[in-house]
């Protein structure tokens, strides 16, 4: 098994990892926190298929590189949106659950 | 001539994670904040700067090696840095006024 | 290949105890670790510009981000503790993620053989962009217009952010004002590592364009020594009402949209460059770039305005 299929398997429990996470916690936050880790684990997937397409001098395939850098920069983006958001509902109604009684 | 200097890079290392496995059990072991911030401290200074020094019998060219002093150099002042900002609010006493 | 074993399964404790960890600080602190760990995965893979990038954003920014709002909703913990699922949900939650995990795996598995890729394609045309780094060459010349767009997405967040102020802050200063010891640690580590800070920053993304850095990576470090400098006290977050700082955000954008339209003139497509000026263009389209994302990630951190503006 080479490396970069072993990354890939760790990156497939990651997002199965970030799911339960996302689905078990109640807490908006831990589900920040497991969303991250699902696009941590997507990243790595992409990434280990830029190291196989290892070609013409390059240790990897430069298009999924850029790619991910992209995504990391936006789930950023959108990671500190979602924050914001949670940190407004928090002082609005003193709660930080989504729960069902308003 | 490579034979020793290898030989040098992985006593040197060893000795450092060695530092790094002192200061971990320190962490998971000591019962309160400040003696473990101490025991922290031996792994980011000496464990860190013996990696770094058995590093330094690898490279080629002293602009690398200035590189890695840099570095461990840098982590240096943002561990001391944190270390004592956290002390301040560990203190038995709570912060001092 | 013992490396990567021992660093796989390192990643993958790192996250077992960012989902079942008790506390959210503790969680929190997982996931700062995990993300650093992740950033050797990506050594591993042959990847420094994302490893650098994983590391700076993925771990750096987004763990700041993440320690200030669980510092700010720690009384809500034991609230929320109380709706914890029942162990059937739990049970069916793991089934699920597991049957997930399964699918993901076995295609990694599958995958094909040999490996389709466009590195070949990439090496080709690199010499026509003037640049040395081939991910930098895909993010500024052959898919310069995801770049654009993703400068754009930041911006965006950012109007949302702010957009959450309550109306009596509308426009102000956004954060609190941090006080520190003006003799203290943080002061001191603030004064010596700003200006160092700002001298590496520049140096990852200008050496970009023919090593692993760029435009990204720099405007991070950028952005973290102005977080410092505003959490040490030493400059305070301007309002953001501000037409400096409006103007500086949308610079980055504004110029790469207008080079953009200037393709069409230059050589007749968006964001074609001619091959003589290609160099040119793209470090004109860098700089202001690296600036406004800089700006952009620091106030993102900063969070929505909460002191009135001077009136």
């Amino acid at each position: 098994m080479s490396e970069a299929t072993l990354y890939g398997l760790c990156g497939a429990v990651l997002v199965g990892l970030g799911l339960f996470g996302l689905i078990v916690h109640p807490q908006p936050l831990r589900k920040i926190l497991a969303f991250n880790l699902i696009g941590g684990g997507v990243f790595l997937l992409f990434g280990v298929v830029a190291r196989r397409g290892a070609a013409a001098g390059f240790g990897g395939d430069p298009v999924p590189h850029a790619l991910i850098i992209t995504g990391i920069v936006v789930a950023f983006a959108a990671t500190a949106l979602a924050i914001a958001l949670l940190l407004r509902l928090f002082q609005e109604t003193g709660r930080a659950t989504l729960g069902s009684d308003g | 001539m490579s034979l020793a200097l290898d030989a040098l890079t992985t006593l040197a290392v060893s000795v450092g994670a060695f530092f790094f496995l002192a200061g971990t059990v320190g962490l998971l072991r000591f019962p309160d904040a400040l003696s473990r911030l101490h025991a922290l401290t031996k792994a980011d200074n000496l464990g860190l700067g013996l990696v770094v020094l058995g590093l330094l019998f690898q490279v080629e060219g002293p602009f690398a090696a200035l590189k890695l002093i840099s570095v461990w150099l840098l982590t240096l002042l943002a561990g001391a840095t944190v270390t004592q900002l956290i002390a301040r609010t560990a203190r038995p006493g709570g912060p001092p006024v | 290949m013992a490396f990567d074993s021992g660093l796989a399964v390192l990643v993958l404790g790192v996250a077992v105890w960012t989902i079942a960890a008790r506390d959210t600080f503790a969680a929190v602190v997982g996931f700062v670790a995990y993300g650093l760990l992740l950033a050797l995965a990506w050594v591993r893979l042959a990847a420094p510009d994302v490893a650098l990038t994983e590391a700076a954003i993925g771990s750096g920014v987004t763990g700041g981000l993440l320690i200030g709002a669980s510092t700010r909703l720690r009384r809500t913990e034991t609230a929320a503790a109380g709706e914890e699922p029942g162990p059937t949900l739990r049970l069916a939650a793991a089934v699920l993620c597991g049957l997930v995990s399964a699918g993901l795996a076995a295609i990694v598995l599958m995958l094909p053989e040999p490996a389709p890729t466009l590195a070949p394609q990439a090496a080709a045309n690199i010499a026509a962009t003037g640049l040395g780094n081939p991910v930098t060459a895909v993010l500024m010349a052959y898919r310069a217009i995801d770049t654009l767009l993703e400068t754009v997405v930041l911006l965006l967040a950012l109007v949302g952010v702010w957009s959450l102020a309550p109306d009596r802050v509308w426009g102000g200063f956004p954060g609190p004002r941090h006080h520190a010891d003006p003799d203290g640690v943080l002061t001191f580590i603030a004064q010596l590592l700003v200006p160092l800070g700002i001298l590496v920053g520049i140096h990852i993304f200008w050496v970009g364009s023919v090593a692993p850095g760029g435009e990204f990576q720099g405007a991070t470090i950028l952005a973290a020594m102005w977080i410092l400098a505003m959490m040490a006290g030493l400059v305070d977050a301007p309002p953001v009402s501000r037409r400096w700082l409006r103007l500086l955000l949308i610079a980055g954008p504004a110029v790469f949209f207008a080079i953009g339209l200037a393709g069409f003139a230059m050589a007749g497509a968006f964001l074609a460059y001619p091959v003589e000026y290609a160099k040119l263009l793209i470090v004109t389209i860098e700089i202001p770039v690296t600036l406004s994302i800089a700006a952009t990630l620091a106030l993102l951190v900063a969070g929505p305005p909460e002191r009135a503006p001077h009136r």
